[in-house]
């Protein structure tokens, strides 16, 4: 899969970018912050750039809202060169991480800030405040100052406060991450919903895989300063490009292995952790034959089988492939589902989630029990060298 | 348990007592024995008789000595103004520049810190005297300027007048801004490192510029501090003595040089006593104004005091 | 393209740092000139006449601002001990305990910080003269026995204040952790608080240190004759003669 520059969906961008970045670099003396990094976002788009801290995506959206300067590269909003023009003079607004409400005003007055300096007139601002403030569902508090708002009450603020401009593009600065992890839940909902009733561009920053797969339409996943992987969630988590997003997004089992077999309709990899089993796969990996693999399988995706003298059978498989044996070393039971961790023969663990679909075990799966590990051969994602 | 009980107040003894004591024999004291004297009147040469007068303060108030307390209050202003408008770029810059930078430039303002006030002092006298490097530099610039019209063609300047820059009230305030300015600089940077830097950034990502900014944002919530840098500033400068002993003329004499003859040369000590309480009133007045002007007002970090 | 300066990167501006430049400047070229002039073989004028060390040569052989000198250092380095027990003790009586009248022990701890340096020096002179004159034929160092007082006074509460905000970092759980092992009152004092208000004391003393040698207004209102310092000494040559004769003498 070529992760460079891929519209949604693979159907070829018919509408023009509202924001693209072009062979953008960020160098801060030697260390590099961003490298080379060129991505277009469209209007209406939920967009998040998500990856580990470090990785240049606050760097990135700091660079959109003009607070950061490109060492190279253009950063072009609705198809107009940014150069040298200043964050105040830019049609994006941002929500910052720590909300930067400012202290000394009241919520109205926060909100009114922006257009204040934009010199709107009274009666005019003070509708647009009361109707931003609606739309944050704050309308009761307009006159409370910050430190009377809970953490929950402060983003709300500085959403107001940036969308009450109407800008081309809200930005977005790990805007979950101080909240706990309920009000976070909700908040994610809120914000999708948000956007959807403005249906402006959405651009956030984050470092929690479970809230950019969540609320975001697409996902530029970053790694040291470059884009590992854009896609739709599902993209990311069902075909992940790299071991890196494999292993970022999501949890999942990794097997090196080398490709012993690569047909038109199937494949055939070898893994030492594995072995004598095989992995088999429907498909083409398009691989240089006997060269080194990584084999991906989601935890979700693998299934439990009593212990039995032969290996169960996997449909559409050769008989054999696609199965390991274990010992369970551990269960954890988080409610929803169980996680089992199975120790193969030769010390690997392996992690299977399974749903807590009945109030009863039936299965009655036990610590320190034999089992069958076995996946389909649709499971598996074969990742190049 | 008695003996531990005992043992708690031996310790608290033993803390509080050598303070306390010392603070009310060698600092309480000596004060109030000054607040007595301002009652007194002088009896022959060396005998004070506490009478309870008010006259030294009637004294104080006479045109003339509070001519001296308004021109100290006013030198003072004009010194703490100047320290605010040099000092705030400085602050700005501390906080701004990178963890090396900062070391360096907190380290340049806080250096003259360690070099004897005296010496300063001195090294103000060899440059702003008539010979000193100021108007040597402006000398030299005078005879080029000379000998270029001569050059042309035109007549030529004529002999350079030394700028009398010194023992003046000129000469006082330079003195003082360049003294006092660390005092201004270190109370702004405490209050502006605390301003979160995002704020600003919100300020410019909401469309206003840097000025704009600086005003709607910065200073308000860097009010504290500034009215801390101001006062800091503004109570040595009031009290100064050495500045405007050395580098003043016989007409910017300050508050603490009257207090000084009346102890040292007019030998009128209830007088000198009563002058000096009159300057600690109105420092306290500055200091209860601090306090009134801070009060309750957010700090730089989002929080009540 | 990458002289590009970010928003808040005010540093890089040339307003910046020409600003800062001219400060500096302003602070730094009188006292680069003053050590010029210092080896400069002209008496009254700045134009350079040669390089000397007559005047470097004079001072070390006057035994007036050598003595001056000795007894700046002798003052400083007693009222520096002195400050540090008596601020030490303030710090921490204000920080451990709750009595009456605490906040006006405080505010007498402040107190020496804002009153003016002048009314402070003539307070110092009425306590010296009237109520406890200082027997001026003392051997030395007790002769300098009132202005080591004095600055005491005015010392000690920067100590304190320098501990204090020290102690507010102090975690009580680590005392009572050493209660709990077994030591008693002083060892835990010993053995856990004073090793945290260390470098609060080093900076204390660092300060007093500082204060003490650098005090001029009320040294000036509580020396005799004979107990004279180094910055009265330069006082009283500058009063009366405009000579580089000081110049060499300074403190880095």
């Amino acid at each position: 899969m070529n992760v460079d520059q891929v519209s949604p969906g693979g159907t070829e961008a018919a509408v023009k970018p509202i924001i693209s970045f072009r062979d953008i670099c960020k160098r801060w003396g030697s260390t590099v912050g961003v490298d080379h990094v060129s991505l277009d976002i469209e209007p209406g788009e939920f967009f998040a750039l998500l990856g580990p801290s470090g990785c240049g995506k606050t760097t990135l959206l700091r660079m959109l809202a003009g607070l950061e300067v490109p060492t190279e590269g253009h950063v072009l909003i609705d198809g107009q060169d940014m150069g040298d023009i200043p964050p105040n003079k830019r049609a994006v607004n941002m929500v910052f991480q720590s909300y930067a409400v400012f202290p000394h005003m009241t919520v109205a007055d926060n909100v009114a800030y922006g257009l204040k300096i934009d010199r709107v007139p009274q009666p005019q601002r003070a509708d647009r405040v009361q109707e931003a403030l609606e739309l944050v569902q704050l309308g009761q508090l307009a006159d409370r100052k910050p430190d009377q708002l809970s953490g929950g009450q402060r983003q709300r603020v500085a959403l107001a406060r940036a969308l009450v401009k109407k800008p081309k593009v809200l930005l977005l600065d790990e805007p979950l991450s101080a909240l706990d992890a309920k009000l976070r839940e909700a908040m994610r909902f809120e914000l999708s919903q948000l956007q959807q009733k403005v249906g402006i561009t959405f651009i956030m920053v984050t470092h929690d895989q479970n809230e950019a797969l969540a609320i975001a339409s697409r996902i530029a996943v970053m790694n040291k300063g470059s884009i590992a992987q854009l896609g739709t969630p599902s993209d990311l988590y069902e075909f992940p490009a790299s071991r890196f997003v494999a292993d970022f997004i999501g949890s999942v089992n990794m097997f090196e292995g080398t490709l012993i077999d690569d047909k038109p309709d199937e494949a055939t990899v070898a893994c030492p952790e594995l072995e004598p089993h095989r992995i088999h796969v429907p498909h083409a990996v398009l691989g240089q034959e006997s060269s080194k693999v990584w084999v991906a399988i989601r935890p979700e995706k693998m299934n439990l089988h009593k212990d039995t003298d032969a290996p169960p059978s996997v449909p559409e498989c050769p008989a054999a492939h696609n199965v390991a044996k274990g010992e369970i070393k551990e269960i954890s039971y988080l409610g929803d589902i169980s996680i089992f961790h199975v120790q193969l023969a030769n010390g690997t663990l392996v992690r299977i989630s399974r749903p807590n679909r009945s109030r009863f075990d039936q299965d009655d799966f036990g610590w320190g029990e034999k089992v069958w590990v076995s996946w389909s051969g649709t499971s598996p994602v074969v990742l190049q060298g | 348990m008695a003996t531990r009980t005992q043992e708690r107040r031996l310790a608290f003894l033993a803390t509080a007592l050598p303070p306390i004591a010392w603070v009310v024999v060698f600092f309480l004291a000596p004060l109030a024995i000054v607040w007595a004297y301002s009652f007194g009147q002088n009896q022959g040469l060396t005998e004070v008789d506490i009478s309870g007068t008010f006259a030294n303060y009637a004294r104080a108030l006479q045109p003339l000595y509070l001519g001296i307390f308004a021109k100290s209050i006013f030198v003072a202003g004009i010194t703490t103004f100047l320290c605010l408008v040099i000092g705030f770029p400085v602050a700005l810059s501390i906080v701004f520049a990178s963890e090396r930078w900062r070391a360096w430039i907190l380290l340049l303002i806080m250096l003259p810190f360690w070099t004897n006030l005296l010496i300063r002092t001195y090294a103000l006298i060899a440059v702003l005297r008539t010979q000193g490097y100021v108007n040597f530099t402006l000398e030299w610039f005078w005879n080029q300027g000379s000998w270029l019209m001569t050059l042309v063609g035109l007549e030529p300047l004529g002999d350079f007048t030394p700028l009398q820059l010194l023992y003046n009230n000129f000469a006082v305030v330079f003195g003082l801004v360049y003294v006092h300015l660390p005092f201004m600089v270190l109370p702004l940077y405490a209050a502006l490192d605390r301003l979160d830097k995002s704020l600003i950034e919100a300020s410019l990502d909401l469309g206003a510029g840097h000025i704009r900014t600086l005003f709607l944002i910065v200073v308000p919530l860097a009010l504290p501090g500034i009215v801390s840098g101001i006062i800091i500033t503004f109570v040595p400068a009031l009290g100064a003595y050495l500045t405007p002993d050395l580098l003043g003329g016989p007409d910017s004499q300050m508050i603490a040089n009257v207090i000084e003859r009346q102890f040292k040369k007019a030998n009128d000590w209830p007088f000198g006593a009563a002058l000096s309480f009159l300057l600690m009133y109105a420092t306290f007045a500055a200091i209860a104004l601090r306090v009134y002007l801070t009060r309750g007002k957010p700090t730089a970090d989002g929080h009540g005091i | 393209m990458a002289t590009r300066r970010a928003p808040l990167e005010y540093n890089r501006a040339w307003q910046m740092k020409l600003w800062l430049l001219v400060v500096f400047f302003f602070l730094y070229a009188p006292l680069l000139a003053l050590i010029v002039f210092s080896f400069n073989d002209s008496k009254r004028n700045i134009v350079w006449r040669g390089f000397t060390l007559k005047y470097y040569e004079k001072l070390f052989n006057n035994d007036d601002l050598l003595i001056a000198f000795a007894n700046s250092l002798t003052i400083a380095f007693f009222a520096t001990l002195i400050s540090l027990v008596i601020g030490a003790l303030a710090g921490i009586l204000l920080w451990r305990y709750r009595f009456f009248g605490k906040t006006a022990v405080e505010g007498a701890f402040t107190l020496p910080i804002v009153v003016p340096e002048i009314c402070m020096g003539v307070s110092m002179l009425l306590f010296f003269t009237r109520v406890l004159p200082w027997p001026n034929d003392l051997i030395w160092p007790f002769s300098l026995g009132s202005i080591i007082i004095a600055h005491v006074s005015f010392c000690f509460p920067f100590v304190a204040l320098v501990v204090r905000a020290r102690l507010a970092s102090f975690n009580t759980e680590q005392e009572e952790a050493a209660r709990d092992l077994g030591a008693n009152d002083w060892q835990a004092f010993r053995d856990v608080l004073l090793p945290h208000l260390k470098p609060a004391l080093i900076a204390g003393a660092l300060l007093a240190f500082t204060l003490s040698l650098d005090d001029f207004v009320i040294t000036f209102f509580t020396s005799g004759p004979d107990t004279v310092t180094f910055p009265v000494k330069v006082y009283s040559m500058l009063r009366f003669s405009v000579r580089p004769k000081s110049t060499p003498h300074r403190r880095c």
